[in-house]
């Protein structure tokens, strides 16, 4: 664990970068560190690997202040990160990922087997190893900074907006690669970033630092969601933060509907029982597919016109995805009800808004009850 | 008759290729002359240039150092460390490396400091010592811009390595000096048309260790 205790960060200016801040990060854990800019993220971050020195207070890992060790050595033990990856543009992909093994004198065959195989744990093509780094794109070169931060097999790792600098789509497979990645591995990571929604979706826990680097709040992502600590983290949250809430509420219990769903090559007497029980009926191919929603009447046996189909919106799978995405299959569809699908994308039944809206109070109330239960304690 | 047929003249003339005014004795000394002024020029500015370049400080001081040494004439300077020395290699070598020392430092200086900041704050996150820093970071990544501050240094002192030739010394610059004084410009011309070709020489010394030296990851950077 890492104990981060009334930490003040003073530059000769008078400038205040970290304001008394005392933070516990846990183990094998991601722990966020968000905030404006100037809320002193970045330097609480560079003072856990003592690039920057804290004026006053310390800082424990495990136990032992920082400062008992030689400062190479603590650098050592923990991975690290930085936004522009920082890759060094004269060493070959394969020599970047094998700096830190080097420096705690591993042969340079034992360095780069172990970088090959960080390259294929990142994701990376070993056919990129003799590239440089010039060679790589802005995602590329992000990996090949997560692989050379791993390369030591730290037990902790400090990413500072390792991926602010990449466009959106790239910026979303490196997140869940790093999800991935921790599923695995299991480190203890500190992550800086700016972005609230980085921050929810990767946190464990989410410290919200405010202008002037003061500790605004320090919580799980769905609990700074449902309680926001005062109006500047429900102001730094932004908007719609009951609808993103709902990403922490499973899909697995939403009761389905299978009655609606009707193969587009069912005969006469199936359509014709079908259509009594539900407003609309859900067409699927012959593999259980999804074509898209057709009133009853509409449907004619052994000849349906999939151009005459209604969209069905975007399907979620139960279990894997949240509430969030059922209540967004929901709302797209224009019939109402959201198509859920299994692994394989074959419609496994239907659920209306209703019924999602009821899954939802009941989620609330649970939460609720915790809290109670909690408190009572 | 034209520069052509004088530098035709001259190396046509079998009597220029051997003895102690021969070509090769005197290019053998100007390299000589230019080699040493050189070494003494990079042992003082690449030390100094690396370490206020790495650390950032001292600019200022340098690039007043820079402009002095610019200033001063190397003929002038020549003269005055003869009058105060006397005859010897010392007074000759003295305006050779106040000529080559301010690029090479200058050069070293900048070509440190320009380097990108996220390589050498990565570096020294992942625990590098300052030295490894410095030179396994910083120094490959700037030594396109290195290698050019050393190559103009050289440049130039093979072109005012000839002012030797001043003080009864040796060199190419013995043709152009002895010519002059004669009036025979075959001489002249052929000592300039070596020297010249030194310089060109260099050049390409230079461009074959940069290619040699150089990572290509950095070469593409678009610095060398």
């Amino acid at each position: 664990m890492i104990r981060i205790d009334a930490v003040t960060k003073r530059y000769p200016d008078g400038t205040v970068a970290v304001d008394r801040l005392s933070l516990e990060i846990p183990d094998r854990a991601i722990t966020v560190l968000v905030g404006p800019s100037g809320c002193g993220k970045t330097t609480t971050l560079r003072m856990i690997n003592r690039m920057v020195e804290p004026t006053e207070g310390s800082i424990l890992l495990d136990g032992q202040d920082i400062r008992q060790q030689p400062v190479n050595t603590l650098r050592r033990s923990m991975g690290y990160v930085i936004q522009n990856a920082g890759l060094f543009p004269h060493r070959t992909i394969l020599d970047n990922i094998a700096t830190v093994p080097r420096l705690l004198g591993r042969s340079r065959r034992q360095a780069r087997d172990r970088a090959a195989e960080l390259m294929e744990r990142v994701g990376l093509d070993t056919a990129l190893a003799k590239r440089y780094p010039y060679q790589l794109s802005g995602g590329q070169q992000q990996r090949v900074g997560v692989a050379r931060a791993l390369a030591a097999d730290p037990p902790v790792l400090l990413m500072d907006e390792p991926f602010s600098a990449v466009d959106p789509v790239v910026r979303k497979q490196l997140q869940d690669e790093l999800l991935r990645i921790q599923e695995e591995l299991g480190k203890t990571i500190v992550f800086v970033t700016h972005d609230i929604d980085e921050a929810i979706k990767l946190g464990t826990r989410v410290a919200v630092l405010r202008t002037g680097g003061r500790l605004a709040q320090y919580a799980p992502p769905a609990e700074l969601l449902s309680a926001p600590a005062d109006a500047f983290v429900e102001d730094f949250l932004g908007a719609d933060r009951g609808i993103r809430r709902l990403s922490f509420f499973p899909s697995a219990d939403l009761e389905l509907q299978t009655a609606p769903l009707v193969r587009a090559d069912a005969d006469a007497g199936t359509l014709a029982a079908r259509a009594t029980a539900v407003p609309y009926l859900l067409v699927t191919d012959p593999d259980g597919r999804p074509l898209g929603w057709s009133e009853p009447g509409r449907l004619t046996a052994g000849a349906v016109d999939r151009e005459q189909l209604l969209d069905y919106g975007r399907p979620f799978v139960p279990g894997t995805d949240s509430l969030r995405a059922a209540l967004d299959g929901a709302v797209l569809s224009p019939t109402g009800w959201a198509v859920a699908v299994d692994g394989e994308g074959r419609a496994v039944g239907v659920v209306s808004q209703q019924v999602i809206g009821e899954a939802i109070r009941a989620a609330h109330g649970r939460v609720a009850e915790r809290a109670g239960e909690a408190a009572g304690r | 008759m034209n520069v052509l047929d004088f530098a035709r003249a001259f190396f046509g003339d079998g009597a220029h290729w051997h003895g102690y005014d021969g070509i090769p004795t005197r290019f053998a000394e100007h390299i000589g002359y230019c080699l040493e002024a050189l070494a003494i020029a990079a042992a003082i500015g690449l030390p100094v240039g690396l370490l206020t370049g790495h650390t950032g400080r001292g600019g200022n001081a340098l690039a007043f150092l820079a402009t002095a040494g610019r200033a001063l004439p190397s003929f002038g300077l020549l003269v005055l460390m003869f009058i105060w020395i006397g005859l010897g290699l010392l007074p000759v070598m003295i305006p050779l490396v106040v000529l080559a020392v301010p690029p090479i430092l200058v050069t070293t200086y900048e070509a440190v400091r320009s380097v990108d900041p996220s390589p050498v704050d990565a570096a020294r996150g992942m625990g590098m010592p300052e030295t490894r820093v410095l030179f396994q970071v910083e120094v490959p990544v700037a030594l396109p811009l290195i290698l050019s501050g050393l190559r103009t240094a050289a440049v130039q002192i093979v072109s005012t390595a000839t002012i030797a030739a001043y003080v009864s010394l040796g060199g190419l610059g013995r043709y152009i000096i002895d010519g002059l004084y004669q009036k025979d410009y075959e001489k002249v011309v052929g000592g300039a048309t070596l020297v010249a070709g030194l310089a060109l020489v260099t050049l390409a010394v230079f461009w074959a260790v940069s290619r040699l030296a150089v990572s290509p990851g950095v070469r593409r950077g678009g610095r060398g």
